[in-house]
């Protein structure tokens, strides 16, 4: 096959969608850019980061972030806050009024809905926003649309004066495809304008906006029908017509590429008129949008017939796999076409592997906490979300909610308050990962404090963001460029929340013996503790490797201890039963290291009573076969 | 799929777990199709999936590609890191598609420890299913090589026969990379490439 594409090859960029954003706010002339990490979008910041010529930051939690780039644009530059969908519900409070006072320089807010729950303790459609707060919502199908609208974006946001919504989804973040990128654009910047009765949102102010607003959400529903970013495109097979969002109009492309379509960029006000020629085009119409069925309900009470959530499913993603089976029972056609070469059957009847759910790292630092907390009796134990989440499952099952950053200290004093008769002997502990505790967790800490909690916390710094990739906090001591900055001391900061110094500890979470003091002492007193860990996450350069374990196959008992620790190094070797003296069957469970992966971190050694986990050296000296 | 072959899209799922090397794999094929001018699309992971998970990458390019997710029963290529994982995935063939497995098993801690059995022989399974499988050890060479990492490389071998360009284009691609970051790793790559090829063309 030869060559497809004339364009010469350095303008031809492959990039992912999250870079594809970074880039078309740079070309657009973006002065400053802030987010806090949250997957899928977590890569937008970090791509940003990369171009000299703007600011960038990790803010402490979305709201800030989105109250940063308020700042800016009011300053008159253009401005970039970015975030996963879960992110936009901390900083709404900010949005929902903003809303009222437009933008100085373009303010855009890109949001990234994490459709499937990739990674996500939701599944939630953010393009509810711009109905909620009267914003445009913009929706490229992938990471040349992304680019192209990111640009497009921030002129909307000074044309209409209001700040715009590009909405993302799992699928144009971390797909990569040819991007044909510009230059940047420098523009001048106009500079603060003081006005208090546009910017100070007292009642009688904010009252005056309101009619704007609502005037500015009817001149963007005129637009709607006239941009190039909405179309309808001919198809000959009239009997259904689709209306696309987002990335599903390049699934339902490849699905029925026949098919009559429109295709929205501009989704929200949505452009009714465009949608009602399509209509008396075809027999039916039919909406394929991600998530909520908004369009659809839209449509319809527009006097549209409309079909949509009746043929397909209200969650996930509107992939090929899930619209071509859906769309064929709709028309009465047989699942595959019948030009498609026949698959055998055994093709294509399901197959049973076993699952193979994420692990924690060999020797993450949270490993000895769950330890311990695996081993304390009659918890309740309110969890928060970050790597540490993974504590609910398999071996320690110690963790018992996990619901939002930050909810594990209101959470905890919660099941204090509320605990029924039965539960009075319980001890009540919250986990909470230092990044989470900086986003939204010092405030309910405080609640804790004030109103005499008796709560036993776990701050569990690990100095990164582990579960986003080790991003940089206030408590590593560098920013978003890895260079040195102000850091935190958690110590202090607890103190100063109203912690009593003596019951503040700070330790080693490799060290079980005092990790295990620690906890029994706290959660005996009848007051709010806080165990503070001080060990960085593996996966960043701060980690530093020891030398490595293995097992000594004579000595172990097969006693299973170890496996407790549940560290993915220490592996089952093989399991066998044995008949006790007095009858009764026993399962003996042998392991080995593996000692290429240990990083010797010495967390396994104290759980082996008979100490058959020794240094790899012991073994090469003795020449011992491992 | 289209009638027109200069239409036609080219699909590669490769499939592994996370720490394999599936995203440079896959990353490596891209890349190498953008330079010979194809349109590409590729699916990254998202979060937690990069740690003892099940990690899949979804590589399709041709002249214009649509949906980045390769339709049910489309893939042309299977590139199976890992015996068990290449079984979970087999389904995604076409008709005539072709797998190709790495032979060496990792178990999962839910397996070790009996919570759920490893399927005996996933490449026979396969095989029952009609499915044309190249299995080999590629871990095995990795090590005779000197270097588990190389895995990636071998298994990059073994396809580089079943691609609309020549071989030699994803070779030098792979070199290419070597050759700018560590330059003493281009000799072992390009006998890691080369033991993949001949051991695919051996099953
Ligand atoms: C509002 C919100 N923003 C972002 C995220 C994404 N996210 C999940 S956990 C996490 C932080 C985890 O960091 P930390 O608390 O330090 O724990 P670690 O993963 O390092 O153990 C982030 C950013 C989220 N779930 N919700
Ligand atoms: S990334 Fe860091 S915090 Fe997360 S599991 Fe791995 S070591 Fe632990
Ligand atoms: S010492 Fe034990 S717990 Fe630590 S990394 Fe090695 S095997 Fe894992
Ligand atoms: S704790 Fe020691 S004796 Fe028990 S299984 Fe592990 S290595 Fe063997």
């Amino acid at each position: 096959m030869s060559a497809v594409n004339p364009l010469p090859q350095p303008e031809r960029r492959f990039m992912s969608g999250n870079e594809a954003v970074a880039r078309g706010a740079w070309e657009a002339g973006c002065r400053v850019a802030a987010a806090y990490p949250g997957t899928p979008a977590t890569e937008i910041l970090e791509y940003a980061a990369t171009y000299k010529d703007l600011y960038a930051e990790w803010s402490v939690n979305e709201k800030v972030a989105l109250e940063v780039t308020i700042g800016a644009s009011l300053a008159g530059s253009r401005a970039l806050c970015a975030m996963k969908h879960v992110g936009l519900n901390v900083a709404s409070d900010a949005l929902m009024t903003q809303t009222l006072i437009g933008v100085g320089g373009g303010l855009v807010v890109a949001v990234a809905d994490d459709v499937g729950l990739s990674s996500s303790q939701n599944e939630q459609d953010s393009r509810h926003w711009g109905r909620f707060a009267h914003l445009p919502v913009l929706e490229p199908a992938d990471a040349q649309e992304a680019y192209e609208m990111t640009r497009e974006a921030f002129a909307l946001s000074e044309q209409f004066d209001t700040p715009v919504i590009l909405r993302l989804t799992t699928r144009i973040c971390h797909v990569k495809g040819v991007v044909v990128a510009g230059e940047r654009e420098e523009r001048p910047v106009k500079g603060f304008q003081k006005n208090p009765a546009r910017m100070v949102m007292t009642p009688m102010n904010a009252g005056r906006r309101i009619p704007l607003m609502l005037a500015r959400e009817e001149q963007l529903r005129a637009f709607a029908e006239v941009t190039d970013l909405n179309r309808l495109e001919a198809g000959q097979d009239p009997r259904i017509g689709f209306v696309t969002s987002g990335p599903t109009y390049l699934h339902v492309l490849e699905s029925f590429p026949n098919a009559p379509l429109v295709k929205l960029g501009f989704s929200y006000p949505p452009p009714l008129g465009l949608i009602r020629a399509l209509a008396d085009q075809v027999e039916q119409l039919v909406v394929v949008e991600e998530v909520e069925p908004l369009l659809e309900q839209e449509i319809r009470a527009a006097g549209i017939p409309v079909h949509g959530k009746d043929l397909l499913p209200r969650m996930g993603e509107l992939a090929p796999h899930v619209l071509r089976p859906a769309i064929r029972a709709f028309l009465g056609e047989p699942a595959e076409p019948e030009q498609a070469p026949k698959r055998p059957l055994a093709f294509t009847t399901p197959v049973q592997v076993f699952p193979r759910p994420p692990t924690m790292c060999v020797a993450c630092p949270h490993l000895g906490i769950y330890y311990c907390l695996s081993k304390i009796k009659n918890t309740q134990i309110a969890g928060d979300i970050g790597c540490y989440t993974l504590g609910a499952g398999h071996p320690w099952n110690a963790l018992d909610t996990c619901i939002s950053m930050g909810a594990s200290m209101g959470v905890a004093l919660g099941l204090d308050k509320g605990r029924s008769a039965a539960d009075k002997d319980k001890r009540v502990l919250a986990v909470i990962g230092d990044s989470t505790f900086l986003h939204m967790g010092m405030q309910g800490l405080l609640d804790i404090v004030y109103n005499r909690g008796n709560v036993t916390i776990l701050l569990l710094d690990n100095s990164a963001v582990g579960m986003t990739g080790g991003q940089e906090h206030p408590g590593t001591g560098r920013d978003i460029h890895g260079l040195e900055a102000p850091k935190i001391n958690f110590r202090k900061l607890v103190e100063a929340l109203g912690v009593k110094p003596e019951r503040v500890h700070e330790v080693n979470p490799y060290e079980l013996p005092t990790l295990f003091k620690a906890l029994r002492e706290e959660v005996k007193v009848d007051d709010t503790s806080v165990i503070i860990t001080n060990q960085p996450c593996v996966l960043t350069e701060r980690y530093r490797n020891k030398p490595p374990y293995a097992v000594d196959e004579e000595k172990c008992t097969g006693c299973s201890n170890c496996l407790a620790v549940g560290c993915p190094a220490i592996a089952v070797t093989r399991r066998e039963t044995v008949v006790k003296p007095n009858g009764t069957e026993k399962e003996l469970t042998f392991v080995a290291i593996d000692s290429a992966a240990c990083t010797g971190c010495d967390l396994c050694p104290g759980t082996c009573g008979p100490e058959a986990i020794l240094p790899l050296a012991v073994f090469n000296r003795a020449g011992a076969r491992v | 799929m289209s009638a027109n072959a200069e239409d036609r899209i080219t699909n590669i799922l490769v499939a592994g777990i996370g720490g394999q090397g599936v995203m440079t794999a896959a990353e490596v094929l891209s890349q190498t199709a953008v330079s010979q001018g194809y349109d590409v699309k590729k699916t990254e992971v998202a979060g937690m999936a990069q740690r003892g998970g099940v990690v899949t990458s979804h590589v399709r390019f041709g002249r214009r590609v649509l949906s980045p997710a390769i339709p049910d029963g489309e893939a042309d290529i299977l590139v199976g890191f890992e015996p068990a994982e290449a079984l979970r995935w087999c389904g995604q063939l076409r008709h005539g598609g072709v797998a190709m497995v790495n032979r060496l098993r990792q178990e999962p801690p839910v397996v070790t420890l009996g919570l759920f059995p490893y399927p005996d022989d996933p490449v026979a399974e396969m095989r029952a299913r009609g499915i044309e499988v190249h299995a080999f050890d590629a871990g095995a060479i990795a090590r005779e090589l000197g270097n588990l990492k190389l895995v990636n490389t071998v298994m990059l071998g073994a396809i580089s026969d079943y691609l609309p360009f020549p071989a030699e284009i994803l070779k030098e691609a792979v070199l290419a990379r070597f050759r700018e970051r560590k330059p003493a790793l281009v000799a072992v790559n390009e006998e890691a490439f080369e033991a993949g090829r001949a051991a695919q063309a051996a099953t």
